[in-house]
């Protein structure tokens, strides 16, 4: 018993860095190991992906804010997208094929992976246009962060909003349809189609995961999908290895940062293009 | 672009605010988790016959304050689960107290959403 809290408590400070560094969750990495690594419930593994997302999000927001390295005005204006499509997603739950849906979203990733190493090829962290963008001036969205790499205030503008939010809205209804954390969206609308440079939009994504995640939460908790042995040393696992997590993440470059998103994003693109097809491993 | 140092200002009140919410849920939580794990590990029961384990409110918090060790680490969870929705509550204040009226409503919609969310998930089964 020791020995399996041992484990899940190592599990998740690994887990806890790599979502925080990336802005997508523990989901991603604590499912399969629970599953494919020990064997656990499918259903269980869904409850500890959970709270693992609430974790990760609340332990690396802590230092994100302090640091003011987020945008909260992003974050609050976008979770409105998250959170109807959350809603819209369960309702569709029966409806819709979900086939379609992993096939559409795995493509996106896919081509939100050329994307970023267009972007990483291309060098340029930081877009700046002579015009800004209306809608984003009116909402007040253009931020400015300090990077902690490039020891130096970066300011940057946002761009299409409304595509930003679409593509929210689409995670939100993957993430209540299908199950999954929608990190990987959420950073994928910032930084492809909004134009946010990445360590706001992996940080932002992280803060707005948490509240999506806390709304499907307290139903997994009420019907005995987690489980205390294996999500509460996890959890503790996490909330050091996201404040960890997201101090490495600020003093990482960027460009490194992309250099490893990209095949995470290619893999889980990948995979849900496969789950779409109907080929299974 | 003449009001940015005041909206960089006000922004920075925001999230020193959200930020020390945030950071007392997570410590409180952390600390109810560690005590049930510790209580567990160290008695090597749950306080639970068999695989079962408490999930209504009442059971928890009846069972933690019989200090039974499932009890104590579901409440953990629970504060965990919390927090985000806390910080959504505290950001509406925030932003209230800015005098950021678009921000608040935009928060605020959040916050109804979420409820919408929360009733559907806990009825709609």
């Amino acid at each position: 018993m020791g020995q399996t809290a041992l484990i899940m408590l190592g599990v998740g400070v690994f887990a806890g860095i790599a979502g925080a560094i990336l802005g997508i969750g523990g989901g991603m990495i604590i499912t399969p190991i629970l599953t494919l690594g020990m064997g656990l419930n499918i259903k269980y593994a869904i409850g500890a992906s959970i709270i693992a997302v609430i974790a990760t999000s609340s332990g690396s927001t802590i230092a994100y804010l302090r640091d003011n390295v987020l945008n909260l005005r992003v974050a609050m204006f976008l979770e409105i997208a998250t959170t109807i499509g959350a809603i819209v997603g369960a309702l569709l739950t029966g409806v819709l094929d979900p086939k379609y849906l992993y096939l559409l979203f795995g493509c996106l990733l896919v081509f939100s992976s050329w994307n970023m190493y267009r972007k990483l090829r291309r060098g340029q962290e930081v877009l700046h246009r002579v015009e800004p963008d209306k809608i984003a001036t009116k909402l007040k969205l253009n931020g400015s962060y300090y990077d902690k790499a490039e020891m130096k205030d970066v300011d940057y503008q946002v761009e299409n909003v409304p595509a930003g939010f679409s593509v929210m809205f689409g995670a939100g209804v993957a993430s209540g349809l299908l199950g999954i954390g929608s990190g990987a969206f959420k950073v994928m609308a910032m930084d492809t189609f909004m134009k946010m440079p990445l360590k706001p939009s992996s940080s932002t994504s992280n803060l707005m995961m948490g509240v999506t995640a806390a709304a499907s939460a307290t139903v997994y908790f009420f019907n005995g999908s987690i489980l205390p042995t294996i999500a509460v040393p996890m959890a503790l696992g996490i909330l050091v290895g996201a404040v960890l997590g997201s101090r490495i993440m600020q003093i990482l470059p960027s460009r490194w940062i992309r250099i490893v998103f990209i095949p995470v994003l290619l893999y889980i693109g990948g995979q849900m293009v496969f789950k779409g097809l109907g080929v299974h491993f | 672009m003449t009001e940015k140092p005041a909206t960089a200002q006000e922004m920075a009140q925001v999230e020193t605010i959200i930020g020390r919410i945030l950071q007392v849920g997570v410590i409180f939580s952390a600390i109810v988790m560690a005590i049930g794990l510790v209580m567990f590990l160290a008695t090597g029961h749950s306080g639970y016959p068999g695989t079962t384990m408490p999930l209504s409110m009442g059971a928890i918090l009846l069972g933690t304050w019989q200090l039974k060790p499932f009890a104590i680490m579901m409440l953990g969870v629970y504060c965990l689960i919390l927090t985000p929705v806390l910080r959504v509550v505290v950001s509406i204040y925030a932003f209230y107290k800015e005098k950021d009226h678009l921000y608040v409503a935009i928060t605020t919609t959040v916050l109804i959403i979420l409820i919408i969310a929360l009733v559907i998930g806990v009825y709609g089964k």
